[in-house]
C-alpha cells in the first residue's frame, strides 16, 4: 500500500482529494446552513452543459465546466431571489437543461472517444497537474473570502431579514455563495464525479454539525472529516479497484450511520 | 416629550389586497406602545414600514434617530434552531455594519456582546447552541442582540408567541427596565399581559386605522386618575368592532 505513494498520480490523487475536501468541508457547511443542498446538486448537473461544449469545441474541460457553472449559479441566484417559491422548479429545469445540452454537444462531437464515466462518476486517479493548482487557487480563495466575509455570510445565512435590515447586500453574498459552490462543484468533478459531488458536500458537513456549536467550527470539522473519508476512500478503491468516487461516498455515509447510532 | 417615529397617512398594500390604510401615528421617546389587532391586521406589516424593510406606497414614515439605532427583535426566533451558532454570536450580529476588524470581531465587540448578555441575564449562556436554548431565554438574546446598537428604540413581533407564562413574565419584566432608558414597541396578541406594562396601545385592523390609547386615557382620567384594564379594553372594543366577545 505504502509503495504506492511514490507514483506521481497516486500522489496528485491524494493532494486533489485533501484541497477538494477544505472547500467542500467550508462551502459545504454554508450549503447546508443555507438549505440549498440541492441549489448545488442543480449546479453539479447542470455543469455537464459546460463539460459537453468544452468537448465540442476542444477547449479545457475544467474551463469550460467552470464557466457554465459560473453562469448557471447567478441564473439561478437571480431566479430564485425573485421567486424563493418556485425554487424547486428553476433547480429542476436547470438541472435537466444542463445535462441536456452536455449530451447533445457530446454527440455532435466528431470521433467522440471520450470517457464520460470520469465526469459522472470521477477518475481521481487521473488528476492532472493543472487541476491541483486550480484547486490550490480555488481553496486559498474561499478561505480568504469565508474569512473576510465570516459575519456577512453568518448573518444572512442564520437571519436574512436582519441582514437586510442592517444594509447587507444579500443579493450579493447570496450570489456570491452560489459562484462559489458552482466553482466547488466543478473542482470536485474529477475526484467524485458529478452525480456524487453532493454527498461530499453535505455528509461531513452533516456529521460535523453534531459536535458544532458555532459555524466556523463546523467548516473545520467538515473540512477535516471529509479529508479523512477521501483518503480512506481512496485507499480502499486503490486496493479493490473500485471506482473512488462511490468507495469514497460509502465510507462517508457508514461513518455517518456509525456516528448516529453511537451518538443516539 | 419628542416623537422619534412619526407616521403620517401611510397606505400599504401587498399586490392588490390593502394592508394598511392612512395611518397616522406618533411613538414618543419614553414611550412603552402596543401594537395589537386581528391576524392579518397589518401590524407587522406597520412595524416593517418603521423599520424601512417595506417601502410605503404613500405618505411616509419620519424618524427623528439614525437608522442604527432602531433596535429589532423579529418575530420567529425559533427559525433555523439547528443552526451551529452561539449566543454570543447572535449577539455579535449587533455589530455589523458599524466598524470592524479585518478578521473575526474585536475585543471591544465582544465587551459590548458579553454586556449585553449580561443586561439581560443570558451572560452564562453565552457559548451555549442558540437551539439549546429555551423560548424565553432565545428571546432574551435577540433582545441583547438589539442592545448591542444602542438603540433609542426598540420594536419587538410578537415576542412572547410560543413562550411558556414564566417566559412571558420575564421577557416583559425586561423590557420593562429597558423602557428606562429607551422606547419600547412591542407587537402583540396577549393584551392581558402587555397591558400591564404598555404605557400606550394602538389597534390596527386590516384596511383601517391606528388607534392610540393615549387621547383616551386622557379623557377618561379626567374622572378618575386610574385607568384599569377591563377599562382599556372596553375602550378598545367601543370603537373597534374586533370581535372580542368578553370585552363588555
Amino acid at each position: 500500500m505504502l509503495e504506492a505513494l511514490q507514483y506521481e498520480f497516486i500522489q496528485n490523487a491524494l493532494l486533489s482529494g485533501i484541497l477538494i475536501s477544505i472547500a467542500a468541508g467550508v462551502i459545504g457547511s454554508l450549503v447546508i446552513v443555507n438549505r440549498i443542498t440541492f441549489l448545488a446538486g442543480g449546479i453539479a448537473h447542470s455543469s455537464y452543459g459546460g463539460i459537453g461544449i468544452a468537448i465540442y469545441l476542444g477547449i479545457p474541460v475544467l474551463f469550460g465546466a467552470t464557466v457554465f457553472s459560473i453562469i448557471v449559479a447567478i441564473i439561478i441566484a437571480m431566479l430564485t431571489l425573485n421567486d424563493k417559491k418556485r425554487i424547486d422548479s428553476i433547480i429542476g429545469i436547470m438541472w435537466a437543461t444542463g445535462m441536456a445540452i452536455g449530451i447533445v454537444f457530446v454527440d455532435l462531437t466528431p470521433g467522440y472517444n471520450v470517457d464520460l464515466m470520469s465526469y459522472l462518476f470521477g477518475s481521481i486517479i487521473a488528476v492532472p497537474t493543472s487541476d491541483i493548482w486550480y484547486m490550490f487557487a480555488l481553496d486559498i480563495g474561499i478561505i480568504a473570502l469565508v474569512t473576510f466575509f465570516y459575519r456577512e455570510f453568518l448573518t444572512i445565512s442564520y437571519d436574512p431579514q436582519f441582514a437586510q435590515l442592517r444594509g447587507i447586500n444579500i443579493k450579493f453574498f447570496y450570489t456570491l455563495l452560489l459562484v462559489l459552490a458552482a466553482l466547488t462543484v466543478v473542482a470536485a468533478i474529477k475526484v467524485v464525479g458529478l452525480i456524487l459531488v453532493i454527498a461530499l458536500l453535505t455528509i461531513p458537513t452533516y456529521i460535523a454539525e453534531i459536535f458544532s456549536n458555532r459555524l466556523s467550527k463546523m467548516m473545520i470539522l467538515s473540512a477535516l472529516f471529509a479529508t479523512c473519508f477521501t483518503i480512506i476512500g481512496l485507499s480502499i478503491s486503490y486496493m479493490y479497484d473500485i471506482s473512488s468516487g462511490a468507495s469514497i461516498i460509502l465510507v462517508a455515509v457508514t461513518s455517518l450511520i456509525l456516528i448516529k447510532a453511537v451518538k443516539k | 416629550m419628542k416623537n422619534i417615529i412619526e407616521v403620517k397617512n401611510l397606505s400599504f398594500s401587498y399586490k392588490k389586497s390593502k394592508v394598511l390604510e392612512n395611518i397616522n401615528l406618533n411613538i414618543k421617546q419614553d414611550d412603552f406602545m402596543a401594537i395589537i389587532g386581528p391576524n392579518g391586521g397589518g401590524k407587522s406589516t406597520l412595524l416593517k414600514l418603521i423599520l424601512g424593510l417595506l417601502k410605503p406606497k404613500t405618505g411616509e414614515v419620519n424618524s427623528s434617530i439614525d437608522k442604527n439605532c432602531i433596535g429589532y427583535v423579529p418575530q420567529n426566533t425559533n427559525l433555523n434552531i439547528n443552526f451551529p451558532i452561539t449566543s454570543l454570536e447572535v449577539v455579535l450580529m449587533g455589530h455589523i455594519g458599524g466598524k470592524r476588524p479585518l478578521f473575526g470581531y474585536s475585543n471591544e465587540e465582544i465587551n459590548c456582546a458579553k454586556n449585553s448578555l449580561e443586561k439581560v441575564g443570558m451572560l452564562d449562556f453565552a457559548q451555549t447552541k442558540i437551539g439549546n436554548l429555551s423560548g424565553g431565554q432565545r428571546q432574551r438574546v435577540f433582545i441583547a442582540r438589539a442592545l448591542c446598537a444602542n438603540p433609542k428604540i426598540m420594536l419587538l413581533d410578537e415576542p412572547t408567541a410560543s413562550i411558556d407564562v414564566k417566559g412571558q413574565a420575564e421577557v416583559y419584566e425586561l423590557l420593562k427596565q429597558l423602557n428606562k432608558t429607551m422606547c419600547i414597541v412591542v407587537v402583540s396578541h396577549d393584551i392581558s399581559v402587555l397591558l400591564n406594562y404598555a404605557k400606550n396601545v394602538a389597534h390596527v385592523n386590516r384596511n383601517l386605522v391606528y388607534h392610540t390609547l393615549e387621547n383616551m386615557k386622557n379623557n377618561i382620567q379626567k374622572d378618575d386618575e386610574h385607568l384599569c384594564e377591563v377599562e382599556l379594553l372596553a375602550a378598545l372594543g367601543n370603537s373597534h368592532s374586533c370581535g372580542c366577545p368578553n370585552e363588555h
